[in-house]
């Protein structure tokens, strides 16, 4: 496999000006996707920012070894599969490259014809064009704003496990858990089964979700999700306590984290920790499709934003689609499946494939995702976190990271006239760090909606520019000077950043 | 904070972390390496001086950022480590001049 790797394996200085199809990310919806589009001869670049394909899930499964597979699970080994399967497809592949814009390509009359995709990697960047591009850039874990968040020894349980699939690093020393959401208990168990002691697992799933999931409880009791549930639920409770019904979670701490404490039974509890792991369920990176000026919409049960896509995953911009946890949260498997579907639809798009053998191929897909999508309703209820975790009460709590901006802030910021988070940027410049927003947006948008007692739909996200990531000086003035270029850039520049970046980027 | 399994057979590399030396795992990104080490905070933010550490470890929250061989602003949970690389801690707002000339 290292070989098929190698073959295809490109720096972005080799990469050709033009291709069909620009997939960005190598999660299993990016590599289906790709693999789906190669197949159909369609000339496809697959992107992604890690050294090697995977994505969250699947995250250095190709270096993976025999004692892997115990201890991240039979799930994860699968991942394999999805990598082979693309490595020896025909698609060219450019990792550890992010994506940082996407600027539509127009003929003569204006009608879009393809887009131009922006592209860096080790110090060097450029614009790539494709007749189509799909984004497969996946979810992150949703904010998880407590007291005491921003100390160092505080990570989300996600990190922790990244740092296990790629470094073979284990928490060591006093470790909690704490949070909530389908993923909290395998991340718990597979840490403990790489041999992490784990002093307690904090659950914040509240009470009421039960009662709310229960009516969803039949489409679960049928998906492969009460077993794969119930057996690591096993494995945790056996290994560590798991204390329940968690409430008033902070960290504390001079320069770092010393102590985890909370309420549950109405009394308050303490516990020494060198690392925090917090995790309150993943969420779609909207960076890149909100940035582009796709439409979306608020998803009410999972709480989050997430891009309008149709049958094909294509997205309100012509010529970009979007497929994956990205484009709400629907598991792995389902990633893949739409992956497919997305390829199917750009290969139609492209006119390498009929429209009727597109539509033929995808019936057997649309069958599966139903199949893969049962349960996912019983776990978002179930899993929902409860509003003091999503919407912070003590007013000192910090909200943008990159800022430093409390609740308290915005709050008086949302008094004092601001009424969506596009104005509070602008009073508290909030949002407006590296980050841009990735890790206060979701908080952001609930947080007015509550102060002005407004559904968060009306309330709305940051609207968010190109770059989607910082670039240096130098992957700038490698860039040709082309209109889109300028404006990808300007547009950012006029948008002042945080001053650090602000540095950066200014074109000489 | 935490400790490297031995399963894994992997290389040795060694950079320097403000001026010190320390050993990683070749195909560490540098945000691992230094957590293996034992460092929590890599920065101090620009707004107040508060120490900060690698938080999500997946590119997002710009917590890792590092000066590395020079250039500051580097996320250190994207780059490989390589040998004898010089990463320092970055301290509040880094500033054009430390942008290595062109
Ligand atoms: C930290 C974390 C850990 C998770 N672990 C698990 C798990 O163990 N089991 C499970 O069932 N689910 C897990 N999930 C849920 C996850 O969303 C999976 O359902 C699955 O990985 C989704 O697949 P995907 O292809 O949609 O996206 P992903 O697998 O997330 O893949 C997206 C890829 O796009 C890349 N990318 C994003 N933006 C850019 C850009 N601008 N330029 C270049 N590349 C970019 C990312 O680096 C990533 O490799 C995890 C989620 C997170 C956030
Ligand atoms: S640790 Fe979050 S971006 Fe590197």
């Amino acid at each position: 496999m290292t070989e098929g790797i190698l073959r295809r394996e490109r720096g972005i200085a080799d990469l050709a000006d033009e291709y069909d199809v620009i997939v960005v990310g190598a999660g299993p919806a990016g590599l289906s996707a790709a693999t789906t589009l190669a197949e159909a001869k369609a000339r496809t670049l697959l992107v992604d920012e890690n050294q090697t394909p995977g994505g969250q899930i699947y995250r250095a499964v190709t270096l993976a070894q025999p004692v892997d597979r115990q201890r991240l699970g039979e799930e994860y080994w699968r991942g394999r599969i999805i990598a082979e399967d693309f490595l020896r497809s025909a698609a060219e592949y450019a990792p550890a490259a992010s994506a940082w814009s996407i600027q539509p390509l127009q003929n003569e009359v204006g009608r879009t014809i393809g887009h131009e995709v922006g592209l860096s990697s080790n110090g060097m960047a450029r614009l790539i064009r494709a007749r189509q591009v799909v984004l497969a850039t996946g979810a992150l874990e949703r904010p998880f704003p407590i007291p005491g968040w921003t100390l160092p020894g505080v990570m989300t349980a996600g990190a922790a496990q990244i740092a296990l699939k790629t470094s073979t690093l284990v928490p060591s020393g006093k470790v909690v858990i704490a949070g909530t959401g389908p993923l909290l208990y395998l991340l718990a168990a597979q840490l403990i089964e790489a041999g992490a002691t784990v002093s307690a697992v904090l659950d914040t799933t509240p009470r009421e979700n039960w009662l709310r999931a229960f009516r969803h409880a039949p489409g679960f009791l049928v998906s492969p999700y009460l077993a794969k549930g119930l057996r690591l639920l096993g494995t945790v409770q056996r290994r560590t306590r798991v204390i329940r019904w968690v409430s008033a979670l902070a960290a504390e701490g001079e320069g770092g984290l010393r102590e985890v404490t909370w309420r549950t039974d109405g009394r308050e509890h303490r516990m020494p920790a060198d690392l925090l792991l917090l995790h309150q369920g993943v969420v779609p990176n909207v960076n890149f499709s909100n940035a582009a000026g796709c439409a979306h919409e608020w998803d009410k049960t999972q709480l989050t934003f997430r891009p309008r896509v149709d049958e094909w995953s294509a997205s309100s911009v012509v010529g970009l689609s979007l497929a994956g946890d990205g484009t709400g949260i629907g598991g792995a498997e389902a990633a893949a499946i739409q992956g497919r579907i997305a390829g199917l639809g750009c290969a139609s798009q492209l006119g390498l494939i009929a429209p009727a053998e597109r539509d033929r191929s995808a019936v057997p897909l649309r069958n599966s995702l139903a199949r893969a999508m049962r349960g996912r309703r019983f776990l978002d209820e179930l899993y929902r976190p409860g509003k003091a975790f999503r919407v912070p009460q003590d007013s000192d709590t910090i909200v943008c990271r990159c800022e430093e901006i409390s609740v308290g802030q915005i709050r008086a910021s949302v008094n004092a006239g601001a009424g969506g988070p596009n104005q509070m940027k602008v009073f508290l410049r909030c949002g407006m760090g590296p980050c841009q927003g990735r890790l206060c947006g979701l908080t952001v948008t609930e947080l007015i909606a509550d102060e002005r007692s407004r559904h968060p739909s009306e309330i709305g996200y940051y609207r968010l520019r190109f770059p989607i990531k910082p670039l240096k000086l130098r992957e700038l003035a490698a860039l040709p000077q082309t209109e889109t270029a300028k404006v990808a850039v300007l547009a950012d520049l006029a948008d002042t950043h945080h001053s650090a970046d602000l540095n950066e980027r200014k074109p000489q | 904070m935490f400790r490297r399994l031995s399963d894994h057979a992997s290389s040795e590399v060694t950079f320097t972390f403000d001026g010190l030396p320390v050993t990683a795992s070749a195909g560490d990104s540098v945000a691992a390496a230094l957590l293996a080490a034992g460092v929590r905070a890599c920065r101090t933010t620009p707004v107040s001086g508060a120490p900060r550490g690698p938080y999500c470890m997946m590119g997002v929250c710009f917590e890792c950022l590092v000066r590395i061989d020079g250039m500051d602003n580097c996320q250190g949970c994207l780059v490989t480590v390589q040998e004898g690389m010089k990463v320092e801690s970055q301290r509040g707002s880094p500033t054009l001049a430390t942008e290595p000339a062109q």
